[in-house]
């Protein structure tokens, strides 16, 4: 059993970071406890310095909490025991580790060794690696010449030789174009699966999330808001339905408005949210008043919805 | 790659790795080795017209004869070439790690990361001074007809001598964790060590007291060239020593402090 887990109430404390290349110099977590069994996906959501990054810090042993407690797989992570690090890894998406000059190859040995892989292991598992990531042939070229995408990859495949069981993984496909993002969830799918690690994912695609994760968490400044299923994320906070009408010709603000939420206008195509129980009413009146081209509903774009949980700062 | 079966043997593959790998990195960049190379030069001819121009006026530093002096010129340089390529490569990346905040990969490895900051990257462009270094002092050591006993007896204190340069590097480094950019430090230590380039006898008593007991450089280049000339206090020998062991251990004791703060505020 490797459960991750932080199980007393009350991370508490202001922890400084000298370093962090946003110059952002002070980050609180408070209250923020969870329990993740070996073998899930968890989506950690929160906006830009909510303490999403800290509370990673916390758990893979690079920052302190000032009070509280944390347990991955068994360890005390801060300690950074070599059992505990072999048995985690931390992908960030905006740092890497490969040697820029050189071919990922190099970079791969030099991990090899420190984490004490025999020749035939490192590479029977760079070849199983390479092969679920599609990076045959590029292992060899110099990171520089790689694709952002393959760079990614390179740098997954670096930070999984050592077969680790819990996976940090901080915006793990940021800055990638649609398919090299759909590359990497695929991967962590399957690496999930075929391996039973446990994920511990942020990031800012929604589209990552909802592939990923049955469950997410939530934390808005500094504190947990929300644990659960997704689907039940948006059931709770935003039980509404988007309507998309195009209309004939662009009517007055103020007219529009009139009908209920409006989310956008632009030009003659109109958008709001609705709550379930008024959507038969103001679908009726919108076609009854205005000269209604084309109506559809939907459930609102998932983004829209955690902005909106961002917003107000609590679940409802 | 062989699986490396005790703790040392892991260490000394993972160094062969390290250096391969950064030699291989720095291949990309042919020219700069022959620049490199052009600078060693142009600087030791710098170092021998400075003590040119004492011996040349028939001016002696009191004790020390052209060929002896020649001997501190040709261990100052090795060791710069030294610092050139096993610390400044490496100490400018642990800026480079705090700034960009890689540290965090380095600080997951399970392995000591003092160890992997101290050794992962080394420079060709510091070979050059190590070379004319070691020429100087062969040259030097002929003229005197020194025997091979003598150049033994020279490199007990010059290893100290290198771990105390080492020392202060690293604890230097350290301090990015506050300071993050440090370049300029660095700077300082170098300046400091140049006046290593000259026996100790050469500066103002006051001076003498600074640079053996505030920055140690007499211990850098004058005691090395003493033993090497047999004539070395032995007490100055075993003080050496003990300076070198006792900033090592400061400066891993220093890197564990430093550390907390890069971690932690409140720990």
């Amino acid at each position: 059993m490797y459960p991750v887990a932080i199980k007393e109430p009350g991370l508490k404390g202001t922890i400084e970071h000298f370093f962090k290349r946003t110059y952002k110099e002070i980050h609180a977590v408070q209250d923020v406890s969870f329990e993740i069994q070996p073998g899930e996906i968890v989506g950690f959501l929160g906006a830009n310095g909510a303490g999403k990054t800290t509370t990673l810090k916390m758990l893979t042993g690079l920052i302190h909490p000032s009070a509280g407690s944390v347990t991955v797989a068994g360890h005390i992570p801060f300690r950074r025991e070599s059992a505990f690090l072999r048995k985690i890894t931390l992908v960030m998406g905006q740092k890497q580790q490969l040697i820029w000059d050189l071919p990922a190859m190099d970079s791969l040995q030099i991990n090899a060794a420190v984490y004490g892989l025999s020749d035939r292991a490192a590479q029977a598992r760079i070849d199983e690696l390479a092969d679920m990531l599609s990076l045959q042939g590029k292992l060899t070229q110099p990171v520089r010449k790689l694709s952002l995408g393959e760079r990614m990859k390179a740098e997954l495949l670096a930070a999984l030789l050592h077969e680790p069981q819990v996976l940090f993984l901080d915006e793990p496909t940021l800055g990638l174009d649609v398919n090299a993002q759909v590359a990497v969830r695929e991967f962590l799918r399957e690496y999930n699966q075929r391996f039973n690690a446990t994920i511990l994912l942020t990031s800012h695609y929604m589209a990552d999330i909802t592939a990923l994760c049955d469950r997410v968490l939530m934390i808005h400044q500094g504190k947990l808001i929300y644990d659960g299923s997704l689907d039940g994320l948006i059931e709770q906070f935003a039980p509404c339905r988007e309507v998309h009408v195009e209309l004939a010709y662009a009517y007055h603000k103020a007219k529009l408005q009139q009908y209920g939420d409006v989310q956008s206008i632009d030009g003659s195509s109109v958008r709001y949210l609705v709550k379930p129980e008024l959507l038969t009413k103001t679908v009726s009146q919108l076609l009854a008043d205005l000269e209604v081209v084309d109506l559809a509903v939907s459930d609102p774009p998932i983004e829209e919805i955690i902005g909106r949980v961002f917003q107000v700062g609590q679940v409802h | 790659m062989k699986l490396a079966s005790n703790p040392f043997s892991k260490y000394f593959q993972l160094i062969r790795l390290f250096w391969s790998t950064a030699i291989s990195a720095e291949l990309e960049y042919r020219m700069n080795f022959i620049f490199s190379a052009l600078t060693s030069l142009g600087g030791l001819a710098g170092s021998l017209f400075g003590l040119f121009l004492f011996y040349g006026q028939g001016y002696h530093f009191q004790g020390w004869s052209w060929e002896e002096a020649l001997i501190v010129v040709g261990i100052f340089t090795f060791l710069k070439g030294f610092s050139t390529a096993f610390l400044a490569a490496n100490l400018n990346r642990i800026v480079k790690h705090v700034e960009r905040g890689t540290l965090d990969f380095v600080l997951l490895k399970p392995i000591s990361s003092q160890f992997w900051l101290s050794f992962h990257s080394m420079s060709l462009w510091g070979l050059p001074d190590i070379l004319f270094g070691l020429f100087i002092v062969l040259y030097a050591g002929i003229k005197l007809k020194l025997s091979w006993t003598s150049y033994l007896s020279g490199l007990i204190p010059i290893l100290f001598g290198a771990t105390i340069l080492y020392s202060l590097w690293f604890i230097l480094g350290a301090t990015s964790v506050w300071f993050t950019r440090i370049y300029n430090i660095t700077e300082v230590l170098k300046g400091l060590m140049d006046a290593g380039r000259f026996p100790m006898v050469a500066y103002p008593v006051s001076y003498q007291v600074f640079f053996t007991f505030i920055v140690p450089v007499a211990f850098l280049t004058t005691v090395p060239a003493e033993a090497l000339l047999g004539r070395a206090n032995p007490s100055w020998i075993i003080g050496s020593g003990c300076l070198a062991i006792a900033l090592l251990w400061f400066s891993n004791q220093f890197w564990r402090f430093a550390l907390r703060f890069y971690t932690s505020a409140s720990s």
